[in-house]
């Protein structure tokens, strides 16, 4: 019970929110990587925002349910269709055993999200998490990218249920600034500022940037003005954080993201804020940004109100009635979908609380005679 | 009274800085703050990357500031020094010198001016002092390695190493825990996994503690290779005072 990869994609992985505790062995903590767009599609079908999401970059897979379940879009639009016919993203939709998800023309952004309810996919749990880290061949789905064929189960194997689904539904994300000729991302300097000249600082802080097409998992290649070291930019090797932005002495800046190496021997001139790296990720080769520099507090304090803003978005969708639909309506809608589930679980438990997936299937409910 | 300076590393890292050098004081102070760390931690630090002169705080802004966490961290840090804890943890590697596992010992064997069994009788005689872990999972970065076997790295880089490669780059001696591209001079091979994501220890070893290899011949590699292999090998190590 679960989902069958007809076509996979280029670059489609299981991934959560990374593999912590390891980069002190030298392990890329590999993870998604739009952190937000991950969180929100498994906020939208009431899973943790750690759930292992299967995340495509620039084309997205074709996926056959074998099962109903519920699942949710975010992150770039790449035209989403089940069954052929254009589905909503930001929305946890019903997809019913037998049909189709695929993905049409690609219209903003690079990487796309699919989670799924009752607790994504039932992968093995490596050193603390299900994220594929492709240099190691571990995690995910055999440590490696979903190929043609491949039968991924899921945790729930049937998940035909949320309270309420039309409220699990929030507006289209618009941190990204899709459409805009140009964005900016706010960076927190250090930890090598110091290694470069006020020139090269003013450069940096100044000029406009251009995304190459030289951009994976591991960095973002970007092009722009040569920013001036003071005596080179070669370091005795330390730690590189997500979203530190490396300047060689020569050549091209690259952004360590999620598949970065843990440790590096190039200055870095400062660190993209965290809740800027989604921006980052999603944006286009030939695309042009600029860096605003902000102060560490400024950055928690912006980390705080999204984090605030994922509180809100978990409350919401968990509302029993929205878009207008009273509790007696909801109540009159949900009496022949129990009623049907109690007739198909006839002696057998039934399960319908899908909001704890740590107490195994939750509360199990005797049906009446 | 241990001095260090902190730098940021964005919205959820920070740098303590030890040292601008690499040193044995500054190698130590570091394996004394992540120690010290480790065992009292702080809540809210989630990863710690000790490096030649810094140390790496990872941290989740969300259960810790940046202030309130500097201040944290100079008061638990206050108090270590740079004096050596007096017990070793060394792990053995066990290694199968020449031949077929080490293809480039004939070029440090040339090199070196020494015999194959002064090489390796050289190689294996020293307690290799672990700075960092980086580049691949395990890959260890040792200290001391005898300068009579210094050897300059391949002109053109191997494609393609074997896991447990034991090489010689310049100065540097190492293990390779995956297979990988390189450019050392590869003088034994290891039948252990260094490395191994289904072990309850993926990562055999940490930072500040010690490598010794031991030569094995061939049919000990395979025995311990078969043994690795089943899941019935015992890894070795040694906790030694002074």
């Amino acid at each position: 019970m679960g989902v069958v990869v007809k076509t996979a994609g280029i670059c489609t992985t299981i991934q959560d929110l990374g593999r912590i505790g390891y980069q002190g062995s030298g392990f890329s903590p590999s993870g998604v990587m739009d952190h937000r767009a991950c969180t929100l599609a498994n906020l939208l079908v009431e899973n943790d925002p750690n759930t292992c999401v299967i995340e495509f970059a620039l084309i997205g897979p074709t996926l056959r349910f074998t099962t109903n379940t519920i699942i949710a879009i975010t992150g770039g639009d790449f035209s989403p269709l089940l069954g052929g016919k254009p589905v909503p993203m930001y929305k946890a939709i019903m997809v019913h055993r037998g049909s189709v998800l695929s993905f049409g023309a690609p219209r903003t952004g690079c990487y796309g999200y699919i989670s799924i309810g009752g607790g994504g996919l039932d992968v093995p749990v490596v050193m603390g998490s299900c994220s594929t880290n492709l240099r190691c061949s571990v995690g995910g789905w055999h440590g490696r990218k979903l190929n043609v064929g491949d039968y991924l189960p899921f945790k729930t194997p049937n998940l035909d249920f949320l309270a309420n689904l039309p409220s699990h539904v929030i507006a289209p994300d618009d941190i990204y600034g899709f459409g805009q000729e140009q964005v900016t991302l706010r960076v927190v300097p250090g930890p090598q500022d110091d290694a470069f000249t006020q020139v090269g600082l003013d450069t940096f802080y100044g000029s406009a940037f251009t995304i190459t097409n030289q951009c994976d998992r591991m960095g973002f290649r970007i092009d722009g003005p040569e920013i001036e070291t003071k005596n080179g930019s070669d370091i005795i090797s330390d730690g590189i954080a997500f979203g530190a932005v490396q300047v060689p002495s020569k050549g091209r800046i690259i952004i360590m993201l999620a598949d970065r190496q843990t440790t590096g021997g190039y200055a870095k001139i400062g660190t993209i804020a965290s809740v800027d790296i989604p921006k980052l990720v999603q944006r286009k080769p030939g695309d042009r940004i600029v860096f605003q520099q902000v102060s560490v507090q400024e950055a928690q304090d912006l980390l705080r109100q999204q984090a605030r803003y994922y509180s809100s978005v978990a409350k919401a969708v968990k509302r029993l009635c929205s878009g207008g639909t009273s509790p007696r309506r909801t109540a009159r809608r949900l009496t022949p979908i129990l009623e049907r589930q109690a007739r198909i679980a006839k002696d057998e438990v039934l399960w319908i609380n899908t909001e704890d997936r740590d107490r195994d299937r939750s509360v199990p409910q005797r049906k009446g005679q | 009274m241990a001095d260090f300076r902190i730098t940021v590393a964005g919205d959820s890292a920070l740098n303590l800085e030890f040292g601008q050098i690499i040193s044995a004081k500054t190698s130590t102070l570091i394996r004394q703050a992540a120690l010290c760390l480790t065992e009292d931690g702080i809540e809210g630090v989630t990863e710690l990357i000790p490096t030649f002169c810094s140390l790496m705080v990872q941290y989740d802004p969300l259960v810790i500031g940046f202030d309130e966490l500097c201040e944290a961290l100079q008061g638990k840090l206050r108090n270590i020094g740079a004096t050596e804890s007096s017990v070793r943890h060394i792990v053995l590697i066990p290694t199968c010198y020449g031949g077929e596992y080490g293809p480039d010992m004939p070029t440090v064997v040339a090199h070196s001016g020494l015999t194959e069994q002064e090489v390796i009788a050289i190689h294996s005689g020293h307690d290799y002092l672990i700075d960092m872990l980086g580049f691949l999972p395990g890959f260890a970065y040792l200290g001391g390695l005898d300068p009579r076997l210094h050897t300059p790295r391949l002109a053109t880089p191997r494609t393609l190493l074997e896991a447990g490669s034991v090489g010689i780059g310049g100065a540097q001696t190492g293990v390779y825990p995956l297979p990988s591209p390189g450019g050392w001079q590869i003088i034994g091979r290891t039948p252990i996994k260094p490395y191994d994501p289904d072990r309850a220890k993926p990562i055999l070893y940490a930072a500040g503690e010690y490598l010794r290899f031991v030569p094995i011949t061939p049919a000990q590699y395979k025995a311990i290779e078969r043994q690795v292999a089943q899941g019935t090998y015992e890894y070795q190590s040694i906790t030694q005072e002074g």
